[in-house]
């Protein structure tokens, strides 16, 4: 009916594709590994509450105002590049990271303990959760609204983006070097510590099996406190990363989008399973730039939408399946 | 439960089940004599503009009005989908969009597609059309878990809005103008349905939502509105004692689908202007809050709900800015504190069974129920 009336709407610039195909292929692990960082976070919490947690994408967005206001603190000035020597630059960039992990990771468990505990010590249905989970993501962002208004806060940036080398004629910048080193081995870290530590041993037992594991003698509330600090950390760390990549992207709503991607992400490597988080975080990034480059800019959050939908229709489980606990039915 | 609760319950029912049992103890005569006053004083009340409730100066009384009717219908359609049957939909604007829409693309002169049909005729079009976005979107999702289908209905949400910003014949921000309304004009010549005088528009709304209350009280009391409640209270139950859990869930969709769209076409009439803005999912979760607040599966309570969400800021302008916070709150405080919202879920069906058991063994029954709205500690009171 519409397509009639007009039929230029849409195209498929494959030429296009073809010629942007390495850099977007770079540009999209360098983003990706931004969702896979949320991702973490929606995985964890989904695999031992079984929960949604609508909310961390605000967990997100308020790392990216707290590392935002330490580089303003810092004597960021908005406009170009502040000239700062190399090891300012490494000081600046960990005194960020700690901000902005401590005030996710802290806000992370504070929602928790406000928003969740209360519902599980009642035994509430699930629905009751979901629309907790809603109305707390709600509240943390008119909380931004209303504090800061609708206007994106003015660009602070850190570190001026050089070509280092090129791949395939691609060029790969210091930024997205850093953000896809330093989230991988964060993700490492995050990986080894739920799969090796003792305490990462309680958080696979809650996840597989809540009442055998306090019976064993689990702290199953101490480890859902866990999850959510976890969970926020990580997000601290990709609120940074994000700011790096995109510094005037520090708005009260900023984090919505990113969360429901990082959530596709989840679900597309296979919620639950933090190695699918990893996976399903970079091949949406990669397939989002792929999407943009084929359709246009404006069709980029569409491609997301639409996988998601189509990834719960043919495999809900995801590509690798959910394994937080191993075998969950 | 615990032992207080159950002290308190046993000294005194709580305000709703009173006012519901004095209710249900009046006959039909008397149930007609409570009501008719009230309708009439409803449809009276752009008239009456009564001091201590008007919006004015800072909000057109009558359009208010409109706005709090409009969104109680909304409420409605949202109440089948979220209270009836238990699916969790983030993304109800979706529908409400599309109904927008189409109402626009038929009537509006900036439309290729115009028809030169009376606005009485476009309704029904833009309610199936927006039908069958609900089976479109219900068909392949439904079969999800609940909480996957929260958010896949977000992302359709977010993909009707987006395809309102991208596809080119949608005309995004520019919009359509000069949306189509009811035939008629008054006395003096000009058009009854204007955009100023929202006393018309109410009235039509309120109209519109009696019968909607009439086809949806009838709904729930079918064979399908007992299929939903099966559904919310436990699907895998319903799917075993033999409910097509699937077919009736997207009956569910598709019954919130025609509402949303209905109410969505009569808002771009009553704007008469319809483009990109206003279709966020922000306006969902303050749908989801109107339907949570009444009451979810109570249709008196959404109405309530949806009233006091839409009224609430045009009535006390100080607060209109943080609306949307003290809405959020107001979700988790609920949540917390009182899951089943302002007015509980009717549990009509579960309350007979109940009294029909009563009146059988001469004893309420033991077993504590657990529904998806309400703790047990209310399920028992039956």
């Amino acid at each position: 009916m519409l397509a009639q009336a007009e039929d230029s709407w849409i195209d498929f610039n494959v030429g296009l594709f073809l010629d942007q195909f390495w850099s977007n292929t770079v540009d999209g692990l360098a983003y990706g590994s931004i969702y896979a960082l949320i991702a973490l976070g929606y995985t964890l919490v989904y695999g031992v509450l079984r929960l949604i947690n609508f909310a961390h994408s605000e967990i997100f967005i308020t790392g990216a105002f707290g590392a935002y206001f330490a580089m303003e603190a810092l004597g960021l000035k908005p406009g170009p590049t502040a000239r700062l020597g190399i090891l300012e630059i490494i000081g600046f960039l960990l005194l960020m990271m700690a901000v902005a992990m401590i005030i996710s990771g802290v806000s992370a468990v504070v929602l928790e303990r406000v928003a969740y505990r209360p519902l599980r010590k009642r035994n509430a249905p699930t629905l009751v959760f979901l629309i907790t989970a809603v109305g707390a993501s709600f509240v943390i962002q008119q909380l931004f609204f209303v504090s800061r208004g609708a206007n994106p806060e003015p660009a602070l940036r850190l570190i001026r983006p050089t070509e280092v080398f090129t791949v395939f004629g691609a060029r790969v910048t210091n930024i997205q070097l850093l953000v896809f080193v330093a989230a991988l081995l964060l993700l490492v870290v995050a990986d080894q510590f739920i799969n090796r530590s003792r305490l990462g041993r309680g958080v696979r037992a809650v996840a597989q099996d809540p009442v055998t594991a306090t019976l064993m003698g689990v702290n199953r509330e101490r480890v859902i406190m866990l999850t959510f600090l976890i969970g926020g950390v990580l997000a601290g760390a990709a609120a940074v990363f994000y700011l790096l990549q995109i510094p005037q992207g520090v708005v009260y709503n900023g984090g919505f989008l990113l969360g429901i991607k990082a959530f596709t992400a989840a679900v597309l490597g296979g919620i639950g399973n933090l190695r699918g988080a990893l996976l399903g975080g970079l091949l949406l990034g990669v397939v989002e730039n792929y999407g943009q480059s084929l359709l246009g800019g404006e069709w980029r959050d569409i491609v997301a939408f639409v996988l998601l939908i189509v990834i719960l229709m043919f495999r809900p489980t995801g590509i690798l399946g959910e394994s937080l606990g191993k075998a969950r039915v | 439960m615990n032992a207080h609760q159950q002290a308190q319950t046993s000294v005194r029912a709580p305000f709703g089940q009173r006012v519901r049992d004095w209710w249900n103890g009046l006959n039909r005569f008397q149930q007609w004599g409570v009501l008719i006053p009230l309708v009439v004083l409803i449809y009276a009340l752009p008239i009456l503009n009564p001091p201590l409730l008007t919006t004015e100066p800072g909000t057109d009384f009558q359009i208010a009005l409109f706005n709090a009717a409009r969104f109680a219908l909304i409420a409605i359609g949202l109440n089948v989908v979220v209270g009836q049957a238990g699916l969790l939909d983030l993304g109800y604007v979706g529908f409400f969009a599309v109904g927008a829409y189409v109402a626009a693309i038929l009537t509006s002169p900036d439309s290729a597609l115009r028809w030169d049909y009376p606005w009485i005729a476009i309704i029904p079009v833009a309610v199936v059309v927006t039908m069958a976005t609900g089976v479109l979107l219900g068909a392949p999702t439904l079969r999800l878990r609940g909480d996957y289908l929260a958010i896949v209905t977000l992302g359709f949400g977010e993909i009707v809005r987006l395809l309102a910003d991208n596809v080119t014949p949608l005309r995004g921000q520019r919009g359509f103008q000069d949306v189509g309304r009811p035939e008629g004009l008054n006395a003096d010549g000009t058009a009854i349905f204007n955009s100023s005088d929202g006393t018309p528009w109410y009235w039509l709304v309120v109209t519109v939502i009696i019968i909607i209350l009439i086809f949806v009280g009838n709904l729930e009391r079918s064979r399908v509105g007992r299929a939903w409640v099966a559904i919310r209270e436990d699907e895998d139950a319903a799917e075993i004692m033999g409910v097509p859990t699937f077919k009736f869930k997207i009956w569910a969709f598709t019954m919130g689908a025609a509402i949303g769209g209905l109410s969505g076409a009569i808002y771009a009439g009553q704007i008469g202007f319809v483009n990109n803005q206003k279709f966020d999912v922000v306006t969902s979760v303050l749908f989801l809050a109107a339907v949570v607040l009444g009451g979810s599966g109570n249709k008196v309570g959404v109405i309530l709900g949806a009233f006091v969400i839409s009224y609430v800021p045009d009535r006390f302008q100080a607060i209109a800015e943080y609306k949307y916070l003290i809405f959020g709150l107001a979700l988790i405080v609920l949540m917390i504190f009182r899951p089943q919202g302002l007015l509980g879920s009717r549990q009509r069906l579960l309350a007979k069974g109940r009294q029909a058991y009563r009146k059988l063994l001469g004893r309420p029954e033991q077993i504590a129920k657990e529904s998806a709205m309400i703790d047990s500690a209310k399920g028992v009171q039956g």
